[in-house]
């Protein structure tokens, strides 16, 4: 059935927009000025057209940044994701267990962001840490500040303490939402488990799947705070993602106007996997209801 | 307004975005239409295909400064032809 769409409800979001506007477009179109401009202080600008674009797409810092981000999100999701869904599977599906496996599984989901990476370096200190200290009695060598794996392994497992639930969550809200017929039936055919998981369990938590899996590309591509309190950026440039370059750019080094190209183009490219995530979730909800 | 450093090209730049959304809003106020399934796949409503073209736009733009690097004008050749495609295959 196609229904005619009435656009006029937009207006009643009008205060919104008011509100958005102060707190997000007009910095954002500040940021496109200060894009095209050069400035030593003072607010004093000086016309540089698109050199500071020009500059950025030929910058290796910005690409190897970029490819460090790639990476992260890409090791992340692919421990996140499967180990989310091994999670939702193995808990328990009523009764007070699965009340609590739930209330425990969202702790971790309610920590700030920074205390996050405040338990996590001191977590991992060789000196006072149990982790570092441990791994260290051990006689791993293992040093976050010194050694780019043992920086990398922190960073990724601190992401994974800090969000997996919450693939695991999704996950579970899934497999909730499949009726018991689906597995009397695979009973009576003699299905095996993984028979089970692959043709029933799995396309049914797929539109679940899909929104965990933007959600947390498009989160850890923004991740800032975590991976700046622990390492802050280093050893080196090693664990430097895109929000950190930006910042040591724009803040350090007070390059305002190569910093406003980056995140205007960093802002694209979440823009784009936003629109993606927002497409996907209506898609759904389309096919659902 | 002085903070906000403007310039004459990105006050056009935003009057021209501002004007565009002012004319989509009317003409979805005009004419209301229904969505409909283009090569993507999915529903688009004219909006939609709008928000396609700009952010299209953008990014072809930046592909044309990195690649090709000169004559920045005719990427805007290329974005009309991509919005010309959008607004009538997506």
């Amino acid at each position: 059935m196609n229904k005619t769409v009435n656009q006029k409800a937009w207006f009643l979001v009008l205060p919104v927009l008011l509100l958005v506007a102060f707190s997000a477009v007009i910095p954002l179109m500040t940021v496109v000025n200060y894009s095209v401009q050069d400035t030593f202080g003072q607010n004093q600008f000086f016309w540089a057209g698109l050199e500071w674009f020009e500059e950025m797409l030929d910058s290796d810092r910005m690409w190897t940044a970029l490819g460090r981000q790639l990476m992260f999100s890409g090791i992340i999701l692919a421990i996140e994701v499967p180990l989310g869904i091994f999670v939702a599977l193995n808990m328990p599906k009523s009764g007070f267990w699965s009340s609590f496996c739930l209330v425990l599984m969202s702790l971790p989901l309610l920590i700030p962001w920074n205390v996050v990476g405040t338990i996590w370096q001191i977590f991992g200190r060789v000196d006072i840490g149990l982790l570092g200290h441990t791994l260290d009695a051990l006689g791993i060598s293992y040093n976050y500040t010194q050694d780019t794996i043992a920086a990398w392994a922190t960073i990724v497992v601190m992401d994974v303490w800090h969000w997996t639930s919450l693939v695991a969550l999704l996950a579970f809200a899934g497999l909730k939402s499949i009726p018991d017929a689906y597995y009397q039936a695979a009973k009576i055919d003699q299905a095996s488990r993984w028979a089970v998981f692959r043709f029933i369990e799995l396309p049914k938590m797929a539109g679940v799947l899909m929104i965990a899996i933007l959600l947390r590309f498009m989160d850890s591509f923004m991740i800032y705070t975590e991976p700046f309190v622990v390492t802050g950026g280093g050893p080196g440039n090693a664990t430097t993602l895109l929000s950190i370059d930006l910042v040591k750019m724009a803040l350090g080094q007070f390059d305002l106007g190569p910093a406003a190209a980056f995140s205007l183009m960093y802002f694209l490219v979440i823009l784009l996997i936003s629109w993606v995530f927002y497409t996907v979730m209506t898609t759904i909800d389309a096919k659902e209801g | 307004m002085d903070w906000m450093a403007w310039t004459w090209p990105t006050a056009i730049f935003f009057i021209v975005i501002a004007c565009t959304l002012i004319t989509f809003t009317f003409l979805a106020i005009k004419f209301p239409e229904t969505p409909r399934r283009g090569v993507l796949g999915m529903e688009t409503t004219r909006g939609d295909r709008l928000f396609i073209t700009l952010l299209g736009s953008a990014f072809l733009n930046l592909a044309w400064l990195g690649i090709v690097g000169a004559n920045q004008p005719y990427a805007l050749i290329v974005c009309l032809v991509y919005a010309v495609a959008v607004f009538r295959w997506v």
